[in-house]
């Protein structure tokens, strides 16, 4: 499908909650970029899945859209990203796992969470 | 500090505890737990949270079941929020390091996401609502029996609510509750005259803000100005204060006005009326002098009590008020209910358009049982005062005889039973229709006197909701077709020599008083607060002057420019008053 930067809804980051934290030196944090596909964006059911599969992994799993960055494995963190269908965003991942944790996340990404692109289900 | 605007509906300022109710009314002070009850309220938090989670858990499969695993996973949603290792981890700190009762932590932490959410400029914000939704089951269970409610307030509070219906405002206790704002809720609604009758200071239509603030934090509430303040600074509350204390000072040199008549100065007796919904609120009209009751309001009798009021339920309430005003008149105008006065019960189905729809005299027509037994009351009653029954919304005059033949219909059944009422006890009806307006004429001859209802006349003339912010502002007592009907209806009652009186917000509020009086009507009907200032107006002008004033409004063709000339006349007769 094609994919669609849009600046201007993920510019607008709210103040974040928390702050998800800078990860500590001598862990390696990998990351990947991923993609918002579903129409209706990263709405509930996708966030719950999201923060359900980061649980698994020991490591720190955290999504960064422009300035805000959120824990993954918090659904309520993940919800105030409001990241919309096509937004680009960075998954980072830090711990002993990470390289598992960033495939299994990402993969749930290009799968686009299960859901049909055109679901209509929020 | 945030200063919120809504529409001011009762005047009075006030400073007091914010009591937050949501949609079910919970209520969620500001309280602390002592450090060694930490540990037990922690497990109280994490118990509440467990019977939470097996709720959503059993409502997830019964909906599974129902529906299907697509809607089932909104539950998940649900319970990976309540679950989310952020928000207990927050919980528990609030609870454990800055000693918050759990039910507050709960509020506040929760209440604060819900904010984050609304601000989202997208579909997440609707998860707010899930948000409040899991807020709600928390407190549900953490409360458990104790859940307390506004029957149960027992201490000064300023209540903070999404909406009050008008008989949730009936049963405010006056001695607890300081004020109240609500999110809801416009000029004239019915909320709005019950906050006024009760002289509880009131603001509301101020939009969502309930997020912002928790219970136990200082609010300050301007009823005057419809202003609500959240964290106030010492500078404003003491700002507040010297208002709060100036107003008692004009309220005592108004107390004087108590034994003075309603005279012009060129010597002109005007009537000045009270409107009540409650016997009690006699007391109040009496205390500032008022001339009788123009306003009996007795739907209030049906919103307060579960159960529909029988024959001496209704007498023994107007009863109350008729001997309270010995011998004064006392006009109790039948049921007005309907539209947003609501009855659920008693609705068939869900009208399209309730202020168009079966409501008032209509109702009262259909519903005859319940209308002959509120008429028999009412002439029980005159056997005892000065008595005078009006029927509201008429709008055909089929609908006047109708009324006026089932009420010889009920006169006749309590002759045969030898039961004392005042045969010739006046009956008028209300003008708050254009159509009535229209035929006054007509309908004139066929009744003692007429009160024209300055509310429902407006909106109708204008075909604008009051409780409607989007179109509020075309509400206007001051536009020419408003004014325009009033003069017509007042001409033609002075020319038939039917005593004629304006009950409705525009006889309460003194920047029409002069335009009023000017126009020919020597009667008034206010709510109790406004007595001495109308009062203080009549005293303070000549009917000659009004004229002019009247005169030169009517010319006028936009509400804006007579709004302006009004005002102007009004900061004129204030000035010259004080002088």
């Amino acid at each position: 499908m094609p994919m669609v930067w849009c600046p201007e809804m993920t510019a607008k980051s709210q103040e974040s909650l928390h702050d998800a934290g800078t990860p500590s030196s001598h862990e390696e944090t990998i990351s990947r970029e991923v993609v918002v596909a579903n129409s209706q964006g990263l709405h509930a059911r996708p966030a719950e899945r999201l923060a359900r599969e980061a649980r698994r992994w020991q490591s720190r799993i955290e999504l960064v859209a422009d300035s805000h960055r959120v824990d993954g494995k918090s659904i309520l963190d993940v919800l105030t990203l409001a990241a919309e269908a096509g937004t680009r965003l960075v998954v980072e991942a830090t711990g002993p796992d990470a390289r598992e944790a960033l495939e299994a996340i990402g993969s749930l990404f290009d799968r686009n969470f299960n859901e049909h692109a055109g679901s209509q289900d929020s | 500090m945030l200063k919120l605007q809504g529409i001011a509906v009762s005047p009075g300022v006030t400073i007091g505890e914010a009591l937050v109710l949501d949609a079910v009314g919970f209520r969620i002070p500001r309280r602390f737990v002592e450090r060694s009850a930490v540990d037990t309220e922690l497990a109280r938090l994490a118990h509440a949270i467990t019977d939470t989670s097996r709720e959503m858990e059993q409502n997830r499969d019964r909906i599974r079941d129902e529906l299907g695993e697509q809607y089932a996973a909104i539950f998940d949603a649900h319970l990976a929020m309540l679950h989310d290792p952020r928000l207990q981890q927050e919980l528990t700190a609030a609870v454990r390091d800055r000693n918050w009762w759990p039910e507050y932590a709960v509020s506040r932490t929760l209440r604060r996401y819900a904010k984050v959410f609304q601000s989202l400029n997208n579909h997440i914000a609707q998860r707010a609502h899930d948000i409040y939704d899991i807020e709600k089951s928390l407190l549900r269970n953490l409360l458990g029996q104790r859940r307390e409610t506004l029957a149960a307030i027992s201490q000064p509070v300023i209540v903070l609510a999404h909406n009050l219906t008008p008989s949730e405002t009936a049963n405010l206790d006056r001695r607890f509750v300081k004020g109240f704002a609500t999110e809801l809720g416009g000029p004239g609604s019915h909320t709005a005259i019950v906050a006024e009758g009760l002289e509880i200071p009131a603001v509301v239509g101020l939009g969502p803000f309930l997020a912002d603030v928790s219970g136990g934090e200082p609010v300050i509430l301007d009823g005057n100005q419809g202003t609500v303040i959240l964290q106030p600074d010492e500078e404003t509350i003491a700002r507040y204060r010297l208002e709060e204390e100036s107003a008692k000072t004009v309220a005592v040199r108004l107390s004087r006005l108590r034994d003075l008549p309603g005279e012009t100065t060129d010597g002109e007796r005007i009537q000045i009326m009270g409107n009540i919904e409650f016997p009690s609120e006699v007391d109040q009209c009496i205390d500032r002098g008022c001339d009788g009751i123009g306003l009996y309001r007795t739907e209030f009798l049906y919103l307060t009590s579960r159960r529909e009021p029988n024959e001496e339920d209704h007498y023994e309430a107007y009863a109350a008020v008729v001997q309270a005003m010995a011998g004064k008149p006392v006009v109790i105008r039948t049921l007005d209910l309907g539209a947003d006065k609501m009855l659920t019960e008693r609705t068939p189905e869900e009208e399209r358009n309730p202020c168009l729809g079966l409501r008032s005299i209509r109702l009262s027509l259909r519903q005859l049982p319940m209308f002959r037994t509120q008429l028999r009351a009412i002439l029980r009653a005159s056997a005892l005062g000065d008595v005078r029954v009006m029927f509201p919304l008429i709008s055909t005059i089929v609908e006047l005889r109708q009324a006026r033949m089932v009420l010889a219909d009920v006169m006749e059944d309590l002759a045969e039973h030898g039961i004392e009422f005042n045969r010739s006890m006046p009956v008028g009806m209300m003008v708050e229709t254009p159509a009535a307006a229209v035929m006054l004429d007509a309908f004139i001859k066929e009744v003692d006197f007429v009160s024209i209802g300055t509310n429902d006349l407006i909106q109708y003339t204008l075909a604008v909701d009051r409780g409607n912010k989007e179109v509020a502002d075309l509400y206007n007592a001051c536009d020419p077709a408003v004014l325009r009907l009033l003069r017509r209806s007042l001409d033609v009652a002075a020319e038939a020599g039917v005593p004629a009186n304006v009950c409705g917000q525009m006889s309460g509020n003194v920047m029409y008083t002069q335009l009023l009086l000017g126009m020919g009507l020597r009667q008034l009907s206010v709510p109790a607060s406004a007595i001495p200032e109308i009062k203080q107006a009549c005293r303070s002008v000549s009917v000659a002057d009004c004229r002019l004033i009247a005169e030169k409004a009517l010319a006028m063709d936009g509400a804006r420019e007579v709004k302006t000339y009004l005002r102007d006349q009004l900061r004129r007769l204030l000035a010259e008053t004080v002088a």
